[in-house]
């Protein structure tokens, strides 16, 4: 054996070894004080054993800031500090609360954050409809048996590994005027127009760059809940000669509720939250017709210099609030349909 | 149609229309899916002047330059539309008001006087890498790069450890608590995460967290989402295997490390790909910890011409490219992998 | 000596020798972002100020300009932050500052030279403090495209024009060479006071407390409406970008717009990627009926209270403050000085083409025809709580959103709001 092959092989063996041994350490680490405690608590108490780093991180570093965020929400002025924060009671909600026609925010004390509720609105139930369409649709298409199925799967998951701000980013260049969408729109005869400045075109397309971004990651859940219908069901039903929407509508959909369940929460929390592909989009233009709640929050919160850090607080756990109701209202109504 | 669709999931002899329709739609959504991406690629590649042409071209066009004796610099070339010396190909010198100032690169030593309107810019194909370069060039991007690589395998090595214990407890074990810290650990989903920053910072101060890359790890490690996604795959793992090693008198962390964490493997799989995905994108809350430029990540470092970049989309391109390298090719490495653990770990 | 001994005097000596090492040099951090070169060529000048100051280590961080506006006064806020950074908006964390006359060495030169500019960071008209030392000075001024107006063979307006007339006279001139749009104005509130103020806008009370709507504001809202209405100015800037700043450099580089309103921080772009593309001049502010008022600006490198070396804060600040090193630093930038001495005496010499050179010219004598309400107001501290409604609100107005007199009963509403908030203790 000449030295130049074995100096590599043993370099190799003994980084083999090394790391074979740190997982050995690491593994046998915590033996000791587990059978110990194992010991002394009783089997329930274990759990929180296993809990607790999980537990303290989170405790620390998500709970503890909404706590704080209650604080913020019922204190006014433009300080950071809590400690340096005037209590003002119901005053930011008060305000924020407070419309003559609740449909016309142009009558709101708080316009912007009621532009932020009714935008976002119409914006979750067209987004999340297209969304679960066009996810029940191409995971029922990838469900057959196709060519290349692995591949058609992996397509259509990657605009979901890129960051919001890219996927904004790679659209509004689409979108410019003298973008590639206007340049094929005419190479059609058509003629192209100013997207975004347009509010009804803005919406639209901050519907479809967020499906855009976000689809795969449904279809793949919905693929998975319609691969584990087992196959037989729908040897049974042919059987029985049912027709095809039939098995669709009594068969196939019940079968997928809790896929599309946890799809359809997903999405909506998701979509209610909606903030950086849009602000990078249309910064929440034309005028204010494409503001969602978030930006709302972050409009008051941050972008000013004088932060009414307490209004974009109260805007924060009214929607947390608002959304909050509804999940638990639709996972009750699937618990009471499972059963 | 869905349904007949549904029914061709166990093959056919033959190709039925349904079966056309399907490979039309899964191609017109590659194209979807695909396309606006390489658009960007390509266009990251055009020079300025490159971009502003109307309709855009495939290939990066740009106006051709030639070097002429005596000049500091190469000279743009035109091609003369009319006039005495319609049809040929000259190199503008200067251009003042109306009036432009041409030689031939035959003769360089007689200018040719003659207006703007005579003239058309004279046309090639060249790759405007200097967009990357100059980019490049302004930062110490291996710095970065390992920063944000730290961070992210770290970050993630740390999430899928804690959130896999605390899956484990919360749907092997039965103890008093566990419903409502499951509950609250998904209310805090619901709020958005903009609105926790500055508390966030608050906190991080105070423990010293700022200025570090663990400022940027450590509030990372506990995420609701991949706590919920690894109970639901936990709850699908059958009881008899966890009591027959307790019989065999092995310890609990045993069976979490031995059993448990390698069958839960495809759905660690999918928070793995999701932590990195998630710490290598992330800019917000990085921007507010970090402020010293060594611990900078990428994200951070790529944004700092901002300003300067606001409409010069050369730049913003291919810095758009730039960060979305690492995660392209993580993906055409792991795709398999990707996408076999979110279907095998769906949730039940 | 015993073996204890000699121990015990090692641990001492390296016990002595480990507490002393931290006094050796002392560290200013600077957080800075660049308009066009300004933290490259500070870095590059720094280097000489620590050959000179050995015992002084001077770091500077490049950041994004939004890490400035919002990541730095959250640091601040916790006691966390930079020693020195270069800020625009000054108002809201004014509390932070450091003063530095008690560590300058001539506070006089400061007074002398940088007194206009050294007010905008005081937080009431009685403090003499000195703050920072102001990197730039930044002017509003309209750049117009010479070629197209040769090219429709209009002649340019003259320097007392009104904004009436140009606006008559870039219409003309877009029309005749089959330009879209006339003019366009970055989308900033602090654009808009420059006309506003030459049509009247007062923008105080006699009292110094914020009076944004009055006919002179309403003078030029109304007209700015009607020009974007009728396609005189391109409305897209303004309206299409709702949540930030945007300018429109680029509509202005492609010959889309006749006439841009932008300032004098333009002046190193319009070099680089205009440069003879076509013929670009600077043709100062328009006038109005009060006045022909831009508004100033500027970037300031100021220190803060929670440094641990406030001296060496003053030092650092001081050395680009005088004379020399000052204009060195404006000439490598391309900026022009705030140093009032050096806006007169002409001794900044700027490496740019002649077309450079007579565009900071322009500017340059712009500075003298500022009104005094426009640096009152940029030294307000809560102006910006003044521009972004501005600019919020007359988007809308432009965008069809509301009427002109919602718009402007908002922008009311909304400073008053800000105000009240910022007063709440």
């Amino acid at each position: 054996m000449s030295a130049t092959l074995d100096r590599p092989a043993r370099f190799g063996a003994f980084v083999g070894r090394l790391l074979g041994g740190l997982y050995g350490a690491i593994m046998n680490l915590p033996e000791r004080p587990m059978r110990a405690a194992q010991a002394r608590l009783r089997d329930g108490r274990l759990g929180w054993l296993f809990v607790m780093p999980n537990l303290l991180v989170f405790a620390i570093f998500t709970f503890l800031p909404i706590v704080i965020d209650f604080w913020y929400s019922v204190t006014g002025g433009a300080q950071l500090l809590p400690g340096d924060r005037p209590y003002v009671g119901t005053g930011n909600f008060d305000s924020l609360l407070t419309c003559k026609n609740y449909l016309d925010p142009t009558t709101c004390e708080r316009d912007l954050f009621w532009y932020g509720v009714w935008n976002t609105l119409r914006f979750v139930v067209l987004q999340v409809t297209l969304m679960i369409f066009f996810s029940l649709l191409t995971a029922l298409v990838l469900n057959r048996k196709i060519a290349g199925r692995g591949f058609f799967r992996a397509a259509f998951f990657y605009p979901v590994l890129l960051s919001p701000v890219v996927v904004a980013l790679i659209w509004k260049w689409i979108l410019q005027r003298n973008g590639i969408l206007n340049a094929g729109i005419q190479a059609f005869g058509g003629q192209g127009t100013d997207w975004l400045i347009h509010a009804n075109w803005a919406f639209f397309w901050t519907v479809l760059v967020s499906i855009w971004g976000h689809m795969g990651f449904y279809t793949l859940i919905l693929l998975a809940g319609l691969q584990a219908i087992p196959a037989d069901i729908y040897e049974a039903a042919a059987m029985d000669a049912a027709s095809p929407w039939r098995t669709f509508r009594r068969l196939t959909l019940p079968l997928l509720m809790p896929s599309l369940l946890v799809v359809f929460i997903l999405a909506m929390i998701r979509a209610v939250q909606i903030f950086d592909e849009v602000y990078v989009l249309t910064g929440g233009g034309p005028g204010t017709a494409t503001v969602y709640m978030v930006q709302f929050i972050y409009q008051t919160g941050f972008a000013q210099g004088v932060r009414q850090y307490g209004l974009a607080a109260a805007g924060s756990l009214l929607l947390a609030a608002v959304l909050l109701v509804f999940t638990l209202f639709q996972l009750r109504t699937m618990r009471r349909g499972a059963g | 149609m869905i349904a007949r669709m549904l029914m061709a999931r166990r093959g056919r002899a033959g190709w039925d229309w349904t079966d056309w329709a399907s490979y039309v739609y899964l191609v017109l959504g590659v194209i979807l899916m695909f396309g606006p991406v390489l658009w960007l690629a390509v266009s990251s590649v055009k020079s300025q002047a490159g971009l502003d042409v109307f309709p855009p071209s495939l290939l990066p066009w740009e106006q051709a330059r030639v070097a002429v004796p005596n000049q500091p610099s190469p000279l743009p070339l035109f091609r003369v539309t009319s006039g005495d010396h319609a049809g040929e190909t000259l190199a503008q010198v200067r251009r003042i008001g109306l009036q432009a100032q041409l030689v031939s690169a035959i003769d360089p030593s007689q200018i040719i006087r003659m207006p703007t309107k005579d003239l058309q810019p004279e046309m090639r194909v060249h790759a405007s890498w200097s967009n990357y370069s100059d980019l490049l060039a302004k930062f110490n991007f291996g710095l970065y790069f390992f920063n944000s690589v730290f961070i992210t395998i770290v970050a993630t090595v740390l999430t899928l450890l804690v959130n896999s214990m605390a899956a484990f407890a919360l749907s092997k074990y039965r103890f008093k608590g566990r419903e409502p810290v499951f509950l609250v650990m998904l209310a805090t989903l619901m709020i958005p995460p903009t609105i926790v920053l500055v508390p966030n910072y608050l906190i991080a101060a105070t423990l010293g967290l700022t200025n570090s890359l663990w400022g940027v790890i450590f509030p990372a490690v506990a995420t609701p989402t991949g706590v919920f996604m690894l109970r639901q795959y936990m709850l699908t793992l059958p009881d008899d295997l966890l009591e027959a090693a307790r019989m065999d008198n092995a310890s609990e962390w045993r069976i979490y490390w031995r059993i448990v964490l390698p069958l839960s493997a495809p759905a660690l799989a999918v928070l793995a790909i999701f932590s990195v995905m998630w710490r290598w994108n992330d800019f917000l809350w990085p921007m507010v910890v970090l402020s010293r430029s060594e611990v900078f990540t990428l994200p951070i470092a790529l944004f700092s011409f901002q300003g300067d970049l606001q409409t010069q989309w050369q730049y913003l391109l291919a810095m758009t490219v730039c960060t979305l390298v690492p995660v392209t090719l993580i993906f055409i490495f792991l795709q398999r992998y990707i996408t076999q653990g979110i279907a095998s770990a769906g949730v039940k | 000596m015993s073996h204890r001994c000699s121990l015990a005097a090692l641990a001492f000596a390296a016990g002595a020798a480990l507490a002393a090492s931290p006094a050796s040099a002392a560290d200013i951090r600077i957080s800075c972002y660049s308009d066009g070169n300004e933290c490259p060529v500070q870095k590059e000048m720094s280097a000489e100020f620590m050959k000179e100051n050995p015992d002084i280590n001077v770091i500077i961080d490049e950041v994004p300009y939004s890490a400035i506006l919002q990541s730095l006064p959250v640091q601040l806020a916790a006691g966390h932050g930079p020693d020195i950074a270069r800020v625009t908006a000054f108002g809201t964390i004014s509390q932070y500052f450091l003063d530095m006359r008690p560590y300058l060495k001539d506070a006089d030169y400061w007074d002398k030279n940088f007194s206009k500019t050294l007010a905008w960071l005081r937080p009431t008209p009685q403090d003499k403090g000195i703050y920072g030392l102001p990197t730039q000075l930044t002017i509003t001024g309209a750049i117009v495209n010479k070629s197209l107006f040769e090219q429709a063979n209009v002649p340019m307006p003259g320097p007392t024009v009104t904004w009436d007339d140009w606006a008559a006279a870039v219409d003309k001139v877009a029309k005749a060479t089959n330009v879209p749009h006339g003019m366009a104005w970055d989308r900033s509130g602090h654009r808009f006071a420059g006309p506003a103020i030459s049509y009247g806008a007062k923008y105080f009370n006699a009292d110094g407390t914020p009076n944004v709507i009055d006919d002179g504001f309403k003078a030029m809202g109304s007209r700015f409406l009607d020009w974007n209405k009728n396609a005189t100015v391109d409305r897209d800037v303004w309206v299409s970008s709702g949540g930030g700043y945007r300018d429109a450099f680029s509509e202005f580089q492609n010959g889309q717009i006749v006439l841009y309103y932008s300032g004098s921080w333009q002046v190193r772009r319009l070099e680089k990627q205009i440069g003879d593309g076509f013929d670009w001049v600077v043709a100062g502010d328009p006038c109005g009926p009060a006045a022909c008022s831009g508004m100033p600006g500027g970037a300031i490198l100021v220190g803060f209270k929670q440094t641990k070396s406030p001296e060496a804060v003053a030092k650092y600040l001081d050395w680009f403050a005088q004379p020399q090193r000052y204009a060195e630093l404006m000439s490598k930038t391309e900026n022009i000085p705030a140093q009032q001495e050096l806006q007169t005496s002409g001794a900044v010499k700027y490496n740019v083409t002649a077309a450079g050179n007579a565009a900071i010219g322009a500017f340059l004598t712009e500075t003298t025809r500022l009104s005094p309400v426009a640096y009152q107001l940029q030294g307000y501290k809560y102006n910006f709580q003044i521009f972004n409604p501005t600019v919020d609100r007359l988007s809308q107005a432009i965008a069809g959103q509301i009427t002109l007199d919602q718009a402007y009963a908002r922008i009311t509403q909304d400073v008053a709001d800000a105000l009240a908030t910022a007063n709440q203790k």
